[in-house]
């Protein structure tokens, strides 16, 4: 086996917790201690709710932010002092959740989508590789005149997905890509990703916290709870036979439609309740190395 | 949205219809535009335009308002409405030299103090700071006392202190900006600092900055007229509506048509582009301009 396009090794990212008066009052460990790896080609999902690490995970392989411990590496390379090195965005480029935000709404499409072209010297048309680009993501090419509050939210992602392909990255960091969408523009966003993976051979690492579009798309899983990953392995086992605690807690809380699904949801006693805030999960953490709470 | 073949109003057309529908923004237009056109053609325009220089008719000093001299004339038989035209002249310009001079020193300032923030963002501020301290007609006199009174060395002085406004509205924008998606979207795909500053976030300041400049175009005019009034503008015998103030005052309240009007016409484009600026805001939807 070659090696892997990225592979996580012990990542640690800790937060500062401000109390009043900007006096500290702990940390919180939003990445702890994660590794994974990803082979080429591959589509590796991490799940878990809010608060659970995952963006964090996500901004420090894209280099916006610095891990505190741990390395990242991409085809066997580590990224750490390179994070913002052109060669470094030429193979991994990420989509964004919220399309709405993602896209400079003083900008046309087109603009948009020039801006990694220019960045990286593309050789060559890059009219029309905006436009080729465009084809890809399934828009007609006179989209590129368009600017982003003419496009629905379905449209801007596709947009997002053209820019992101046009450096003709290895990995795709996909960051809740559909959870800004509407339930029946998702499918065809997710359709196309697929494509994408047939035409190109691309590699993605996709973050959500829609576990049954997870089961879908993702071949292998980690299930992120606290920043640590508490359960990782390929879809079917992880999604049938759960051996966490809390991987069989998420997988009761997905609601479900149909009866065969009905009947593949663990019984679990619900927990019910907000996403937790930092405070909490202070407590909790603390919880759950003291009580029995099984980790 | 347009599928179907069906073309959206373009941007343009739909804005100026909202701003055709905004009577504040509208009075304002017309009063920018007009001043500005009198004043590019005021040779043209002007009954009198011999009447800037020095001239002397005494035969014709101080005449009341009439259909010959609409302002009257001064104390040597000069048409106050022809050098009150003139004097436009000098007010625009002084506004369009102070901020040509300080808007671009703001802005670029203001977003390197906003997007690298650490050091860079404390020297910034923190000089913003002190020179907000300091209000530009007290450097404009400090200024004329140290050099000589004359009307570049006021724009220096103003303009020396007028780019931290524009600084600090910039920095806030571009504090806001910073975090948002677009902006980490441009790093990821490997944008080059420059490009992020003036192309990612600089467009999205453009309706601020209009703003903006419009309410200061006003402030610009009235703090010019008041240093002329204190004869630190312009040297006669170039007519300058501040300078024109001053001296029609000593003919108070006789001869009251001398130094009323020209002030009126001061008010008059001071009003205009605060209207502008007012309507421009409602229009774009900037609140955190002042």
């Amino acid at each position: 086996m070659t090696a892997p396009v990225l592979e996580v090794r012990n990542l640690v990212k800790t937060f500062a917790v401000k109390g009043a008066f900007g006096r500290g009052r702990g940390i919180v460990r939003a990445v702890d201690d994660v590794s994974f790896s990803i082979g080429a080609g591959e589509v590796f999902g991490l799940a878990g709710e809010s608060g659970s690490g995952k963006s964090t995970i996500a901004r420090m392989v894209m280099g916006l932010s610095q891990p505190d411990s741990g390395d990242i590496l991409i085809d066997g390379q580590s990224i750490l002092g390179r994070g913002t090195s052109l060669a470094h965005r030429q193979q991994v480029q990420m989509v964004f959740q919220n399309p709405g935000a993602s896209l400079n709404p003083r900008r046309t499409v087109g603009q948009s989508i020039r801006v990694p072209l220019d960045a990286h010297n593309f050789a060559g048309d890059r009219r029309a590789r905006v436009g080729e680009l465009l084809e890809m993501a399934q828009l007609p090419a006179h989209f590129a005149d368009r600017f982003p509050h003419e496009l629905s939210g379905g449209q801007k992602q596709r947009v997002a997905i053209a820019r992101a392909l046009a450096v003709e990255p290895r990995l795709l960091v996909l960051d809740e890509p559909t959870s800004a969408l509407d339930v029946s523009v998702q499918s065809h966003v997710i359709e196309l990703l697929e494509d994408l993976v047939a035409q190109l051979g691309l590699t993605y690492l996709f973050i959500s916290h829609d576990l049954s579009l997870m089961r879908n798309f993702a071949q292998r899983v980690g299930i992120l709870y606290l920043g640590k990953i508490v359960e990782t392995g390929p879809v079917a086992p992880v999604f049938t036979a759960p051996q966490h605690d809390y991987t069989r807690l998420l997988l009761a809380s997905v609601p479900v439609i149909s009866a065969e699904e009905e009947a593949l949801r663990p019984t679990i006693p619900m927990i019910d309740g907000d996403i937790p805030t930092a405070e909490q999960l202070l407590a909790l953490r603390e919880l759950s190395q003291t009580k029995e709470f099984k980790t | 949205m347009s599928v179907s073949g069906q073309k959206p109003l373009s941007n343009a057309w739909q804005n100026w219809w909202r701003f055709s529908r905004n009577p504040t923004a509208v009075v304002g237009a017309i009063i920018v535009i007009t001043s500005v056109t009198l004043a590019l053609l005021a040779p043209y325009v002007t009954p009198f335009p011999e009447h800037v220089g020095a001239v002397v008719d005494f035969a014709n000093r101080h005449q009341a308002p009439s259909a010959v001299h609409w302002f009257g004339t001064d104390n040597v038989g000069r048409d106050i409405f022809s050098r009150a035209i003139f004097g436009l002249r000098v007010s625009l310009l002084l506004a369009v030299v102070v901020l040509g001079l300080a808007i671009p020193v703001g802005v670029v300032l203001g977003l390197l103090a906003g997007y690298f923030g650490g050091w860079v963002e404390i020297v910034i501020m923190r000089v913003t700071d002190i020179a907000l301290a300091i209000p530009p007609l007290v450097m404009a006199l400090a200024v004329a006392a140290v050099l000589t009174p004359s009307l570049t060395n006021s724009m220096l002085a103003i303009a020396l202190l007028w780019w931290t406004w524009h600084t600090r509205l910039i920095y806030s924008i571009t504090r806001q900006l910073r975090s948002q998606e677009f902006v980490e979207a441009a790093e990821t795909l490997g944008a080059s600092r420059a490009h992020i500053l003036f192309r990612e976030i600089l467009p999205n300041c453009v309706s601020a900055i209009a703003v903006k400049t419009s309410l200061d175009a006003g402030f610009v005019i009235l703090i010019g007229a008041a240093l002329s009034f204190l004869g630190l503008g312009i040297q006669p015998p170039t007519p300058d509506l501040g300078t024109m103030v001053a001296s029609g005052a000593s003919f108070l309240p006789d001869y009251w048509w001398e130094s009323v009007l020209p002030g009126c016409a001061i008010l008059f484009v001071a009003m205009g582009f605060n209207l502008l600026g007012d309507g421009l805001r409602d229009l774009f939807d900037v609140e955190d301009v002042r």
